[in-house]
């Protein structure tokens, strides 16, 4: 792979950044931590503080709850209109376009993310979110009953009322957007942790919010670390709702606290150990692209990401080869760099921990055909890896590194890897590549997965549900399923007496 | 010609809805009566009608009287125009081109290439979306040259326009592009090893036929779904309201929609309505108007191509107050459920049943309000009332009221025109009205309340169900218990409790019996623009069924 040179380098601009907003936004308002205190969020490119930002912790928490709670209790948000909700979103969508530079490069530096994609994907994704619920916060519909007595019965679907979201480094504007957009058009307060590694844009986004006629106090966002706001959050007794997305391990730390404290429902999207299956009737070089982006897109820093490369026997010789030069081609460096495929790992801690799995991976002996290295003497740039030769019960083939760290496992038939594929405790995602129809068909239905893409990878769509299965965790986000996170169903019913009809 | 404008009108004559007036309407109403007292009329005081002062002029010009086909403002095939009248004199406002059946097939096929070919059922959903989203700031930044366009042309006061169904027909449109990106099918449990989905399809070309009284927000309420499903459309105006459609039409291109996905063609019933609901290459009708003019369509429909039919059609509609009700509300909401918009509402509360514990209050105040009621120029403020559409309307709502002197009811107030020029009606209450009179039977689509007693609800039920009509209906009560066995009891396609008008875009509306087919507005309208597929695959060792 080539390296394109670090920072500063000719042919590209870095755009300058000024850090606008670096407190806690609670009630409308930019503060300081109660307690004063602050934390770096650093470049990943280089390894260098960017910006010290407020750190919250139980008694923000407190506050921004508290600022929600009085909000939802008696505030305007859940008491208006749904179409009045949505002209406010569009409103807030529309600042998000307009800012699609500048907030494309706060995640950039936040988060190592490639800036063109950003400008593309991520922020205009976000604001087509927003306006896709926008358009649902109308049309949240309850139902009439078909009751076995004289009774007219309904249900209300009511908000839920103060929602926590706990949020991921990896897309920090897409994952705001998964869990704020339904809750708002929903009609929900809320408390927004965004990752200690990538504060930056989620407070931009509050201020956006706020110009664009959110009331106070319904969108709080406090930076922090886990074990301290996180967990403040997850057992507030005044948090109705807990929205998480991050590893299975804290999945599981979130779902103890709720119980633990006032039994909140809880929606999780954890961790995956997704594959990806190429069938011998698939187009290699089609497969071979498609596995490429699945594995690495976004520095393999997703949690759909395709890290179980399973191919038939058939094509596996060719489909390596080929996997090979492509993961060689790619070009890693400053993610500013208009060219480059792959930028820096979000931290010195996940870079260090994935180049720990690919030594784990050649001490378990699976061999390793490319990469495998640090490329950059600064920042957190890690090569395109591919192992082969990888088993089943391999650390690599089980365990989610979120790197750029690619397994690939050789099948006989649909059976066979139909059973490896299930053969995890993860159950995100799945791709399978086959021109067969009953292939699709009985592979789709056998792998435990929320979401399989045939060819095709990263399918996501604002109307297509997402979340996983198993210890990937479950409630979904996006479509209209993700509403029903944010909503819970009352039923009325009254009698009915001398009715014509029942 | 004179012939046929009478059966044209037959064709394409009423409408329904109103819209729920702005929450503080009446306050402002109330104040803009106070500070310009004697600026208008109020028939019971001031008989020599400002109606006769000389029309003020609309804030507004004229931009577009072509017919719209395929992206462009062309002139009819026959190169024929048609006046089309300010209601306040009788004079020209403007002539617009005369579409018929030549032009209905020069939309059609542009409609059908839009379709068959063209990107938009091919684009995805979200930009669909945009577009009309567009469209709904564009119409809200041109809000009062629509809003006056509107009342020039259909005689309606401009603040009703302007504060109501421009913004309703905008928030519709808003409503609909939110629907574009969530039209689901269903994924079917099948009974054996099958995979089974349901597409839900746009359904093509839809011809749609648009009534006089509403034509905004009829407009808004039959393109706004069919876009949004991914349909292209041929719509035909009524004669009498042809303005604000195609300048509408304009902003919607101007928004982004393809060429000839939207056509607009203006004519008369007989012969370019009548070509649309023959047409072979349209695959589905919408029409809102007369239930007589309903029949003809859907037996042309029928007899071409069996495309289906949406129908919206007249009303007989009952409002029935309870001995527990509130009476000064329901005087109120009764008023306006029957003299909004002239009482050219398809839903119009055109009979209202009083309970006699409280019918001689509900009479004499009813009177009152009735003579309070602003009539005059409807681009001045505070007038609550404006001419009726034309000659021939005003003609047969004074036909009524002469029918209903004769058949014996008390005419409480009201009952004459208004001035020597235009078509203004006064504000007309009849009391002591019998369920076999015409007035009661009949639709009049004017400003004639008629107030009939009742003593108990199964009574009130029967009576108010005993007509061919089954549009909606208003109960006014504090009982829990009567208003839903009344809800439950009476067939009619909205109930309204204790409110009347409430036009909310998700709100499903439509008729029971001969006042429809099928509902408009909410989600129940996008099945009338989606064909339903089913796709049924075998599964080979399926995980599970």
């Amino acid at each position: 792979m080539a390296m394109a040179a670090a920072n500063g380098a000719k042919g590209f601009e870095v755009p300058e950044l000024d850090i606008k907003f670096t407190k806690l936004f609670i009630n409308g308002q930019f503060v300081d931590a109660a307690s004063g205190k602050t934390f770096e969020t650093r470049d990943p490119r280089t390894g260098e503080v960017i910006a010290k930002i407020a750190e919250g912790d139980k008694a923000d928490i407190d506050l921004a709850v508290k600022a929600a709670r009085e909000a939802f209790d008696n505030g305007p948000w859940p008491r208006m209109p749904g179409c009045a909700r949505a002209r406010i979103m569009h409103r807030f969508a529309d600042l998000v376009d307009q800012h699609v530079e500048e907030l494309a490069a706060l995640d950039t530096v936040d988060a190592g993310k490639l800036f063109l994609m950003g400008k593309m994907m991520d922020i205009p994704g976000g604001a087509n979110l927003l306006r896709y619920y926008a358009g649902a916060a109308d049309k949240i519909h309850g139902e009439t009953l078909k009751m076995a007595r004289p009774l007219h019965g309904y249900t209300l679907k009511e908000p839920v009322g103060v929602v926590g979201h706990i949020v991921p480094w990896n897309y920090p504007t897409t994952m705001f957007f998964f869990k704020v957009s339904p809750a708002l058009a929903a009609g929900c307060t809320m408390v927004v942790k965004p990752a200690e590694q990538t504060p930056l844009s989620a407070l931009f986004y509050a201020h956006l919010a706020k110009e664009a006629g959110i009331p106070d106090g319904v969108l709080n966002v406090v930076p922090g670390f886990g074990p301290t706001a996180g967990a403040a959050m997850a057992s507030h007794m005044d948090v109705d709702k807990i929205s998480f997305t991050g590893s299975t391990e804290v999945g599981r730390l979130v779902m103890q606290a709720a119980a633990m404290s006032n039994l909140k429902p809880v929606s999780l999207e954890l961790g995956g150990k997704s594959p990806v299956i190429v069938f011998d009737d698939a187009d290699v070089d089609m497969a071979v692209n498609l596995v490429n982006m699945a594995t690495y897109m976004n520095k393999g820093e997703i949690c759909v990401a395709g890290t179980r490369i399973y191919v038939q026997e058939g094509i596996y010789d060719a489909f390596v080869k080929k996997s090979v030069e492509l993961a060689k081609k790619s070009v890693v460096g400053d993610p500013f760099n208009p060219n480059v495929h792959q930028g820096p790992q979000v931290d010195k801690d996940q870079y260090e921990k994935v180049l720990k799995y690919i030594d784990v991976g050649k001490s378990e002996g699976a061999t390793l055909l490319t990469g495998g290295k640090p490329c950059s003497d600064k920042g957190y740039y890690i090569e395109p890896t591919i192992f082969t030769n990888v088993t089943d019960d391999m650390a690599i083939a089980q365990e989610e590194i979120f790197g750029p760290v690619m397994a690939l496992m050789k099948f006989k038939t649909v059976e066979e890897v139909i059973q490896k594929a299930n053969s995890t405790r993860y159950g995100l995602a799945a791709g399978v590549v086959t021109k067969n129809i009953d292939t699709m068909n009985t592979v789709s239905r056998s792998v435990r997965s929320g979401v399989v893409w045939v060819n095709c990878y990263f399918a996501f769509d604002p109307d297509a549900p997402f979340g996983g299965c198993k210890m990937s965790g479950f409630g979904k986000d996006m479509g209209t399923d993700a509403l029903e996170k944010y909503l819970h169903t009352k039923t009325v019913v009254t009698p009915l007496y001398n009715t014509p009809w029942l | 010609m004179v012939a046929r404008r009478a059966a044209s009108s037959f064709l394409s004559r009423r409408g329904l809805l109103l819209p729920r007036p702005p929450a503080d309407s009446l306050l402002r109403a109330d104040s803009a009566r106070r500070s310009l007292p004697g600026a208008v009329y109020r028939f019971s005081t001031a008989p020599a009608a400002t109606a006769d002062e000389e029309p003020i002029k609309p804030p507004v010009e004229v931009k577009y009287t072509q017919l719209l086909i395929n992206g462009n403002f062309v002139d009819a095939a026959s190169g024929r125009t048609f006046p089309t009248v300010d209601p306040r004199t009788g004079e020209v406002i403007a002539r617009v081109a005369e579409g018929d059946a030549e032009d209905i097939d020069r939309a059609v096929a542009a409609a059908r290439r839009a379709f068959d070919e063209g990107p938009w059922p091919r684009m995805t959903a979200y930009e669909r979306c945009r577009v009309l989203l567009r469209f709904a700031d564009l119409m809200e930044r041109h809000n009062d040259e629509i809003a006056a366009l509107e009342s020039w042309d259909g005689g309606k006061p401009l603040e009703q326009s302007a504060g109501g169904e421009v913004p309703m027909a905008a928030r519709c449109m808003r409503y609909y592009a939110g629907w574009a990106d969530k039209i689901h099918g269903m994924v079917v449990p099948a009974d054996g090893p099958h995979h089974v989905q349901v597409l839900r399809e746009p359904i093509g070309v839809a011809g749609q036929i648009i009534p006089w009284n509403f034509p905004l927000l009829m407009f808004a309420w039959k393109v706004g779904p069919a876009l949004a499903c991914g349909n292209a459309v041929v719509l035909k105006t009524a004669e009498q309201t042809p303005l604000s459609a195609l300048y509408v039409a304009s902003l919607l291109h101007e928004a982004g929609l393809p060429d000839g996905v939207l056509n607009v063609v203006p004519g008369f019933g007989p012969t370019a309505g009548a070509a649309l609901c023959s047409h072979m290459g349209v695959d589905k009708l919408a029409f809102t108007g007369s239930t007589g003019t309903g029949k003809i369509i859907l037996e042309l429909a029928a007899r071409s191509n069996l495309k289906p039919v949406t129908l919206e059609l007249g009303g007989k509609s009952p409002f029935i107050v309870m001995d527990d009700a509130d009476v000064d509300q329901a005087v109120e909401l009764a008023h306006r459920a029957l003299f909004f918009n002239q009482g050219q509402c398809c839903c119009a509360g055109s009979r209202t049943f009083v309970h006699e514990s409280v019918y001689d209050e509900f009479v004499e105040k009813s009177k009152a309000r009735a003579q309070r009621r602003v009539v005059g120029d409807p681009f001045k403020k505070g007038v609550e009332q404006g001419p009726q559409i034309d000659g021939q309307q005003f003609k047969k709502i004074l036909g009524y009221v002469k029918s209903g002197v004769d058949s014996g009811a008390t005419l409480v107030t009201g009952g004459e025109r208004v001035g020597s020029r235009g078509f203004y009606i006064q504000p007309t209450v009849f009391a002591d009205v019998e369920d076999e009179m015409k007035i009661a039977q009949e639709e009049i689509f004017g400003p004639i309340q008629s107030i009939l007693k009742f003593r108990e609800v199964g009574e009130v039920v029967r009576r108010a169900n005993a007509t061919q009509y089954g549009l909606a209906a208003g109960v006014f009560t504090r009982s829990l218990d009567t208003a839903n066995a009344v809800a439950r009891a009476l067939r009619v396609g909205t109930v309204w409790v204790n409110c009347y008008d409430v036009f909310d875009a998700a709100i499903p509306f439509g008729g029971y019996k001969m006042s429809g087919v099928g509902r408009e507005k909410g989600a129940y309208s996008l099945g009338n623009y989606l064909q339903t597929k089913a796709v049924v695959a075998p599964l080979r060792d399926p995980a599970w069924l």
